[in-house]
């Protein structure tokens, strides 16, 4: 994962850059602050603790809560199976396929399903998977990942979709959005009724009552989990939560924080299989937890990752996402809480540039609804690079010579003089350097207001408290 | 009231005028004013960068300089931020310490949240007549609350017209070796910030942290605008930038 070298693609993508613009501008974020305003900007904050106490709650004895929900949902003729891997999660998928001799499936928006890959698997293994959220149902046609774990295809025009849609649905090209939804519904009806398989995410499961949740806006995922005959609902293990109470404050939270809804169009409890007399629903249904590396983060630096509800509201808030977008990160979850699931799920060593890749402003940890400490876990995930020597010689060199320097007054005075004289001169008389030898990577973008070329120290140390005459104006005060 | 002033390690080299002029105000406010000579650096530039242990040698060596001081105030938020916020954190398995960390943290102020919460400077020394709009640097505001205090000290001069910008809040892309490891997505942050502060319509840009205003002035300049200064807000209060 190359995340500066797709970065770099990232910012000279013209139509990229529009779309994102337009996210920025009037996108999610801005929308979050007029719920949470609505909602009350305190009470939203008593809110968010009690999320993260939800969670923290939840993690603290998992095992235990994952127990219950299996009993539950077994208690209520759901078959609840494990799975280690995302591999091991797209072979169960294809056991219960062969079971029930399926052939096509519909798929609600899951993440997890992005994780293991479970398109591709089930493909290749002769099951159709169809996509029919919109976002993902564009992407899956365009042979592409999502860039947004709640909108995937935000990284894509209108007009590119229009084009994917008159190629795809071999029907005149539209460009009205109200138009092109309504030709994309049309087509996933047919899909809808000739599925046997229903696949869907779980952004919940609830311990005390056996049940998955979906909290959507389209409406498809209502008929994934009930149109087929069989329904498998597949999720990260640490997604169980205690009780329907702590869903409903937990629900507070997740939509507000994605996309400044009060409450989804959509949100959807599933509890075991149709029942007689139910007039509707799947004959069978399974619950797929899968691990792929989230036990690993018990107990360690990065637990409180865990508490993630994949609102989104971290990326819509980050101005690198906002810059590069979602692909840049490289796999399947982008922003803030990618660069720390990436990270941690493939290896650091594997996605070394992810946690450098943030300005630590913050912006990510104040809006996270269950309190993650965003800027933290990734300073913490730098500090694991530094430890597991994973640095560039060059860079821990630099830092090493800068502390070792600093830690000696006399030492550094001397050397903040020299090089505030060097840089008085290469400044001249702009008062501003263009370009500087080792130092590219800031010249090549911007140029650097020189000092003027005595340090503070020297200027204080030689008039006391009263400015010297020539250090007054700023550096390089407009002209 | 004895106040140390952590100067900070980029305004040493880079700007020593916003050291003189946090002088004045701090004085103006009538602290005796303390300027330990043998302070560096917070410790910061580590501690992003993953190397705790040098950002705990360097954060042991502020807690030692600054131990005779009612209050330390810097005239940067990302450095009383790293001083109040994480430095519990870097001293937490050093018992024997904890008290001193706490009493430091406890006392250490970014600049106009000191002047106008604590000390409460009621005349502004300087003078300042223009439009100006304000960056709301990301530590400051995020880490120690810094919103209305620099607001509140400018709207007491009476030449100084605010303009908001929008987005003020928005991260103007420095973050510190970010801006060197991924400079072009750095510009590219910060030509968002350029384009906010050209639409306010001010004159200058006023705000609270070096870093920034390298970043900002840098970019503003390299994409061609000599028009609009780029002012620590100690600058404007002090009155030692020409209006």
């Amino acid at each position: 994962m190359h995340f500066k070298a797709s970065a770099g693609g990232a910012l000279g993508d013209a139509v990229l850059q529009a779309n994102l613009a337009r996210f920025g501008a009037s996108g999610f974020a801005l929308a979050r602050a007029r719920a949470v305003e609505a909602y009350g900007a305190a009470e939203f904050e008593r809110l968010r603790t009690a999320g993260a106490e939800i969670r923290d709650r939840a993690l603290a004895t998992l095992d235990a809560y994952i127990e219950r929900f299996e009993r539950e949902a077994a208690a209520r003729g759901a078959t609840v199976l494990f799975a280690e891997t995302g591999a091991e999660a797209c072979e169960l998928v294809l056991e219960v396929c062969r079971r029930h001799g399926l052939k096509k499936a519909i798929k609600s928006k899951s993440m997890l399903s992005e994780e293991a890959g479970l398109n591709e698997a089930l493909a290749a293994a002769g099951v159709e998977p169809v996509e029919t959220d919109l976002g993902e149902y564009i992407i899956q046609l365009a042979g592409e990942p999502p860039s947004h774990i709640i909108a995937p295809a935000v990284h894509k025009s209108k007009d590119a979709v229009a084009d994917l849609f008159a190629a795809h649905h071999r029907s005149p090209r539209k460009t009205d959005i109200g138009e092109m939804t309504r030709e994309a519904r049309a087509v996933l009806r047919g899909h809808f009724v000739s599925a046997d398989l229903g696949i869907s995410g779980g952004n919940f499961l609830i311990a005390e009552t056996g049940s998955g949740v979906i909290v959507t806006n389209e409406g498809n995922g209502r008929m994934v989990t009930t149109l087929p005959r069989v329904h498998v609902c597949i999720t990260g293990i640490e997604k169980v939560i205690p009780t329907l109470e702590d869903f409903a404050t937990l629900l507070r939270l997740l939509p507000r924080s994605a996309t400044g809804q009060a409450i989804s169009n959509y949100v959807s409890l599933f509890t075991g299989p149709r029942r007689a007399g139910d007039r509707d629903g799947p004959e069978h249904m399974y619950f797929i937890l899968v691990d792929a590396g989230r036990t690993n983060l018990v107990g360690g630096d990065m637990q409180a990752m865990l508490r993630c509800i994949r609102c989104g509201a971290c990326m819509n808030h980050c101005p690198v996402y906002r810059t590069v977008g979602g692909h840049a990160y490289g796999w399947v979850y982008p922003g803030p809480m990618g660069a720390i699931l990436t990270p941690s799920y493939v290896g650091l060593e594997n996605a070394l540039e992810l946690p450098q890749a943030a300005t630590l402003c913050n912006q990510c940890g104040v809006v996270c609804p269950v309190r993650i400490p965003l800027p933290d876990l990734l300073r913490q995930l730098r500090e694991q690079e530094v430890e597991r020597r994973l640095r560039p010689r060059g860079e821990m060199l630099a830092l090493r010579a800068w502390s070792w320097v600093a830690q000696r007054p006399r030492l550094y005075a001397l050397a903040t003089r020299w090089v505030a004289r060097v840089l008085r001169v290469v400044g001249g008389g702009s008062g501003r350097i263009r370009r500087l030898p080792g130092a590219s990577g800031w010249t090549r973008e911007r140029d650097l207001p020189a000092p003027r070329g005595a340090t503070f120290r020297d200027l204080y140390r030689r008039t006391g408290a009263r400015p010297a005459p020539n250090a007054q104006p700023g550096a390089s005060a407009p002209r | 009231m004895r106040v140390g002033l952590f100067v900070t390690c980029l305004v040493d080299l880079m700007r020593p005028s916003i050291g003189f002029a946090a002088i004045k105000l701090l004085e103006a406010a009538g602290c005796e004013v303390h300027v330990p000579a043998t302070q560096t650096c917070c410790g910061q530039p580590g501690y992003n960068a993953g190397d705790r242990a040098a950002a705990r040698a360097l954060a042991a060596k502020v807690l030692d300089e600054f131990d005779g001081c009612d209050y330390v105030v810097a005239p940067s938020g990302s450095c009383a931020g790293m001083i109040r916020t994480h430095y519990p954190g870097l001293f937490r398995d050093e018992a024997h310490l904890a008290v001193r960390v706490e009493r430091l943290c406890a006392r250490t102020y970014e600049l106009t949240d000191f002047l106008a919460s604590v000390a409460g400077l009621e005349a502004v020394p300087g003078t300042y007549t223009g439009t100006v709009t304000y960056h709301d640097s990301c530590s400051g505001l995020r880490e120690l609350g810094v919103k209305r205090q620099p607001r509140a000290l400018l709207a007491r001069m009476s030449g100084v017209e605010l303009r908001e910008m929008p987005d003020c809040e928005q991260c103007c892309g420095f973050g510190g070796t970010f801006a060197v490891k991924f400079g072009a997505v750095s510009a590219a942050i910060a030509d968002r910030k350029c384009e906010a502060i050209e639409a306010s319509g001010a004159r200058a840009v006023v705000l609270g942290d070096l870093g920034c205003m390298l970043n900002i002035e840098g970019r503003l300049r390299r994409r061609g605008n000599e028009a609009i200064a780029v002012l620590h807000v100690a600058e404007v209060l002090a009155g030692s930038v020409r209006s």
